[in-house]
C-alpha cells in the first residue's frame, strides 16, 4: 500500500490542473453558439444615406469582419483605431447596436469611419439573432457567410496579431 | 421585540423582488405564469449568475420581451428554449441539459461523494480495531479481586 502515500500528490495535481485551466479562462467570454454556422438572416437599414446598410447577402463572396459597436460604448472607442487599421486589410462591416443616429454619426465623424457598410439595429433584435450579449463584439465571417470566430470585448493589437489575422490568412487561401 | 418583528417582516417583503417591470407583464395570467417559469431558468448573459427575471440588464429585459412575444405567438416552452439556445448556447439555460459536455457538471458531485465514502471505508478497514492487548487470566483474576474489595466497602 505504499502507493497510497502518493495520493495527496495526485489529488494536488488534479486540483492544480483544474485551477490552472479554470483561473486562466475568462468566464465572461462565451464561444458563439453560431460558430461554423451560417450567419443569421438579417437586413439592417443604413446609418448614412451615402453608405449601404447591412444584410446577410453582404457577407458572401469574401471573408469580412462584422463589428458590433455603439457610440455610447466606451471600449468601442478604445478599439476604433485598430478597426481603422484593419480596414486596410479586410472589409470591416459595422453593426450599430441600440444607438441614436445622430450620436453614431458624430462618433464616426470624430474618430474616423472604418466601415465599408453600416447597418443600424436600434432595437437590438438582430443582435440577439447573432447571440450578441454586449458591445463591442467582432465576428469573423468566411466567404460562404459562415461565422468562424467571435471576439467579445474590444479588439487589441494582441488579439488581432494572434487570432484575427492568422484566421483571415487561413480563410483567404 | 416589536422592532425585531418589523425587521423580519421587512426582510420578507424584500424577497419577491424581481426586475420585471409592470408594463412587461402579460394580461393573460396563464401565459405570464409560463413566462415567469421560463424567466427563472434562463440566464442573463450580461450578469451571468442571475436569471433574466432577476436582472436589470438591458439584454435581460429584451430577452424577457422576446419570451413573452413568443408565448403570445403560441410557441411552446421547449420551442422558446430552443430559440434562445440556438443563439446563446446551452449556457443560457440555468438548468443545463444532460450531454456529454455537461456530464461532469451533473455527475461530478456524486462521483466526489462516492470517492470520499470509499476513502473512509478503506481508512476504517485498514486501521487495527484496537491497540490494547487482550486480557489474560491473571488480569481477569485481578479485576475480580478489585471489584470484590470495592463491594465490601
Amino acid at each position: 500500500m505504499r502507493w497510497l502515500y502518493l495520493a495527496p500528490v495526485a489529488i494536488f495535481a488534479v486540483v492544480a490542473g483544474y485551477f490552472a485551466v479554470g483561473l486562466t479562462r475568462d468566464p465572461g467570454t462565451l464561444p458563439s453558439a453560431l460558430l461554423n454556422k451560417p450567419a443569421p438572416e438579417f437586413a439592417l437599414p443604413p446609418l448614412n444615406p451615402d453608405k449601404p446598410g447591412l444584410a446577410t447577402a453582404d457577407l458572401k463572396g469574401a471573408p469580412v469582419l462584422v463589428n458590433v459597436w455603439a457610440s455610447w460604448c466606451v471600449p468601442c472607442r478604445a478599439e476604433h483605431p485598430i478597426l481603422i487599421r484593419l480596414a486596410r486589410e479586410v472589409p470591416v462591416l459595422g453593426f450599430n447596436y441600440k444607438d441614436k443616429t445622430e450620436d453614431a454619426r458624430r462618433f464616426l465623424a470624430e474618430l474616423g469611419d472604418p466601415y465599408a457598410k453600416i447597418g443600424t439595429d436600434p432595437t437590438g433584435r438582430a443582435a440577439i439573432d447573432w447571440g450578441v450579449y454586449g458591445v463591442p463584439e467582432t465576428f469573423v465571417v468566411d466567404a460562404e457567410g459562415r461565422i468562424r470566430h467571435r471576439h467579445v470585448g474590444p479588439l487589441t493589437d494582441r488579439v488581432v496579431a494572434e487570432t484575427i489575422r492568422p484566421l483571415l490568412k487561413s480563410l483567404a487561401r | 421585540m416589536k422592532r425585531l418583528l418589523l425587521a423580519l417582516l421587512l426582510a420578507l417583503a424584500a424577497l419577491p423582488a424581481s426586475a420585471i417591470r409592470p408594463d412587461e407583464i402579460l394580461s393573460d395570467p396563464a401565459l405570464e405564469t409560463r413566462a415567469r417559469h421560463l424567466g427563472k431558468e434562463l440566464r442573463c448573459l450580461v450578469c451571468q449568475n442571475q436569471s433574466i427575471d432577476d436582472s436589470e440588464a438591458d439584454l435581460a429585459r429584451d430577452l424577457r420581451k422576446i419570451v413573452r412575444e413568443r408565448l403570445v405567438a403560441g410557441d411552446s416552452d421547449p420551442e422558446i428554449r430552443r430559440f434562445l439556445v440556438a443563439r446563446y448556447g446551452d449556457f443560457v439555460r440555468l438548468d443545463p441539459p444532460l450531454r456529454l459536455a455537461t456530464a461532469v457538471l451533473w455527475f461530478g458531485p456524486a462521483v466526489m461523494l462516492a470517492l470520499g465514502l470509499l476513502g473512509i471505508v478503506l481508512f476504517l478497514r485498514r486501521r487495527p480495531a484496537s491497540d490494547v492487548p487482550a486480557l489474560d487470566e491473571a488480569d481477569r483474576a485481578r479485576i475480580e479481586r478489585v471489584l470484590a474489595e470495592d463491594d465490601k466497602r
